[in-house]
């Protein structure tokens, strides 16, 4: 019985680690294999971040001063080349763009982006973020996107991956301009940008990861006290 | 001196004597076996919710405005604040695999049964008190499943005939889920539940110790006594049964741990991904799924077919499926107590009970499609088949004889 028990509840562990992320909607998500303790990756994701996306998107729970300690970076680093939108380090990300005229310009208010990758998973961001396409039905931003359909995003990365164009026979995406950067060098910048966004959704993943190990020796020791206590207390009871 | 001290007190309070018939003096079986650690973890883990609670409490703002942020200052800006949230959020899917494996053992040594209604029914009013803990403890992270999860449950009651809508409305306090709802959550979740949860647990206790513990061999240990009149079959709790469950709760907690420190959501089970989105009252979720813990129950309300248009036989349905439990120790005809000595139509039926009520908790988290509805179907007829014909097949069972002592494993 015992056995049982173990076995249902390791299928159920495995069963978990099988992500039961819906967002996707059956496209296939190409793998971000991102390093929260790469920090030269966190850094030029945070660049990407603060130029790119802190501009209509928020990142309303995640502290300067928290992530300058956090991805390595002096608090002057980050006051002088990091902080367009505001000039205290104690702030949050926060944008100067009101809801109503961004609800006005795009249509819906750009999503606070601090735990974004925690909804959506950093496989679909980094997946999104390469997908965008050229698509003349959309009147505003003239793209439309393989993992967000009729998103109200323009391609934001357009100077850097060039645009790409959905083939008619294959509906895959081939390039139709080129960007300043190469393909691969693209995907790197993508993979930089989830990175950071993976690590403003939890910036305490790595010290919980690192306490974790603490905890567990721990227990495993005292389980090599408390078991042979209990042994010795048991020993004349038959 | 010391000695003195517990006599000045003990001329006032019986603590000595309370020490000794809960714990130094009150007698249990003497073979326990791995089902009996439950009872002991879920103390523990309703003290670890009751402690991160406060401490979330301090933090924690019930306004629909400030709610979702406040969860994530936690989880960054407080010191420590991350560890206590998630010990909190993975104590409370804890706390139900805990209390499912400790009523699953009250099911296969038949400790429901006669002279422990009473420990069995007050444990039925704390599952419930626990569902409806978790429910509402569930709304106040604010994001997208906690409102849509309980704007999907609350309109349940909608179904109701007559009074239906009237009773949603009173309950959510507004025409939809919305700020007044999220306050009278955070007060039921916060003191009125936990209340009400710490009163049974005490009377939960006080029966139990009042008829002593059942055992494996669901043999009354209390027939053979000594000439103290301690039972030959019975040892003290404290120290054999102190010491044997500190050894439970240090693998407790290391997959415990394993599981807060490695993989908190724990895939989406524990902490629903949609649930890192803010809560918006015009975007309906593609999927709404309760958490797991619920998703039983929710496959049984899936299943039974609107009668012109309203789920109420549904909500019946899955109101029945709790009620049936607490008449378990009168469906139960059965003299034997424990699966070791039933007849094959008991053990077959509590299979095949067991294995419905998983199926139809997995059933519970998946979109509906035909198959899915037709197995459901299927699922709760063994369900409720498991109660209903019990009367009947545990009677005519070909139980064995059962032992005059506990026998050792």
């Amino acid at each position: 019985m015992r056995t049982l028990i173990f076995a249902v509840f390791f299928s159920f562990m495995s069963m978990a680690s099988s992500s039961l992320m819906a967002a996707s909607g059956g496209l296939h998500l190409d793998k971000a294999n991102i390093d929260l303790t790469d920090q030269a990756s966190l850094q030029r994701g945070a660049k990407t971040f603060v130029n790119y996306c802190l501009s209509c998107h928020e990142a309303s729970y995640m502290r300067y001063n928290r992530m300058a300690q956090d991805i390595g970076l002096s608090e002057e680093q980050v006051l002088n080349n990091l902080m367009f939108a505001s000039d205290k380090i104690g702030d949050t990300m926060t944008i100067a763009m009101r809801g109503e005229d961004a609800k006005k310009w795009f249509g819906v208010i750009p999503p606070d982006l601090s735990v974004i990758t925690r909804a959506k998973g950093t496989d679909w961001l980094y997946t999104y973020l390469r997908s965008f396409y050229l698509d003349g039905s959309k009147q505003i931003t003239g793209t439309n996107n393989l993992a967000f359909k009729d998103v109200g995003m323009p391609h934001v990365l357009w100077q850097q991956q060039g645009y790409l164009a959905q083939d008619e026979e294959t509906h895959g995406l081939i390039s139709a301009t080129d960007g300043t950067k190469s393909t691969g060098e693209y995907d790197v910048m993508v993979q930089d940008l989830t990175n950071f966004m993976a690590y403003i959704g939890e910036p305490s993943k790595l010290q919980r990861l690192a306490l974790g190990k603490w905890v567990l020796l721990y227990l495993v020791i005292l389980f090599l006290v408390v078991y042979p206590m209990k042994k010795a207390f048991w020993r004349d009871i038959h | 001196m010391l000695a003195s001290l517990m006599g000045w007190v003990d001329a006032r309070f019986p603590a000595t004597k309370l020490w000794k018939e809960h714990l130094s003096e009150y007698y249990a079986p003497k073979n326990f076996n791995f089902w009996y650690f439950f009872g002991s973890l879920a103390l523990l883990v309703l003290v670890l919710q009751i402690v991160t609670g406060i401490f979330l409490t301090i933090h924690y703002k019930p306004d629909t405005a400030l709610a979702f942020a406040s969860v994530e200052y936690i989880m960054r800006d407080v010191e420590w604040g991350w560890l206590i949230r998630y010990l909190h959020s993975t104590g409370a899917s804890a706390f139900f695999v805990v209390i499912y494996l400790h009523m699953f053992r009250g099911l296969i040594y038949g400790s429901y049964k006669q002279p422990r209604e009473l420990v069995w029914i007050f444990g039925m009013l704390l599952y419930l008190a626990l569902m409806a803990e978790a429910f509402m403890g569930y709304l106040l992270p604010w994001g997208q499943m906690s409102y849509w999860g309980a704007q999907v449950i609350i309109s349940l009651f909608g179904a109701v005939p007559f009074i239906g809508e009237q009773l949603s409305l009173w309950i959510r306090g507004d025409f939809v889920v919305a700020d007044a709802t999220l306050n009278r959550f955070f007060a039921f979740h916060v003191i009125a539940v936990p209340l009400a949860i710490l009163g049974l647990v005490a009377a939960h206790i006080i029966a139990l110790h009042e008829v002593g513990s059942n055992n494996p061999d669901g043999v009354e240990i209390k027939k053979h006594k000594d000439s103290n009149g301690i039972p030959l079959d019975g040892i003290p709790f404290h120290p054999y049964y102190t010491v044997k469950d500190i050894v439970g709760v240090t693998v407790f907690l290391f997959i415990f741990s394993l599981i807060l420190f490695y993989m908190p959501e724990f895939g989406g089970w524990f902490l629903e991904h949609a649930n890192f989105i803010p809560a918006d009252p015009f975007k309906t979720p593609e999927h709404i799924a309760p958490v797991w813990y619920f998703t039983p129950f929710y496959a049984i309300l899936r299943a039974v077919p609107s009668i012109a248009g309203s789920a109420f036989p549904g909500v019946v349905a899955m109101g029945l499926s709790i009620v049936f439990l607490f008449l378990l120790p009168w469906l139960d005809r059965s003299p034997v107590k424990s699966i070791r000595y039933r007849g094959v139509y008991f053990r077959t039926a509590l299979w095949l009970f067991t294995i419905s009520f998983l199926i139809l908790g997995f059933l519970g988290t998946q979109p509906v499609t035909a198959l899915y509805t037709a197995m459901a179907q299927v699922c709760s007829i063994v369900y409720f088949a498991f109660f209903i014909l019990m009367p009947f097949y545990t009677k005519i069972d070909n139980d064995k004889p059962v032992p005059e002592r506990v026998t050792s494993k």
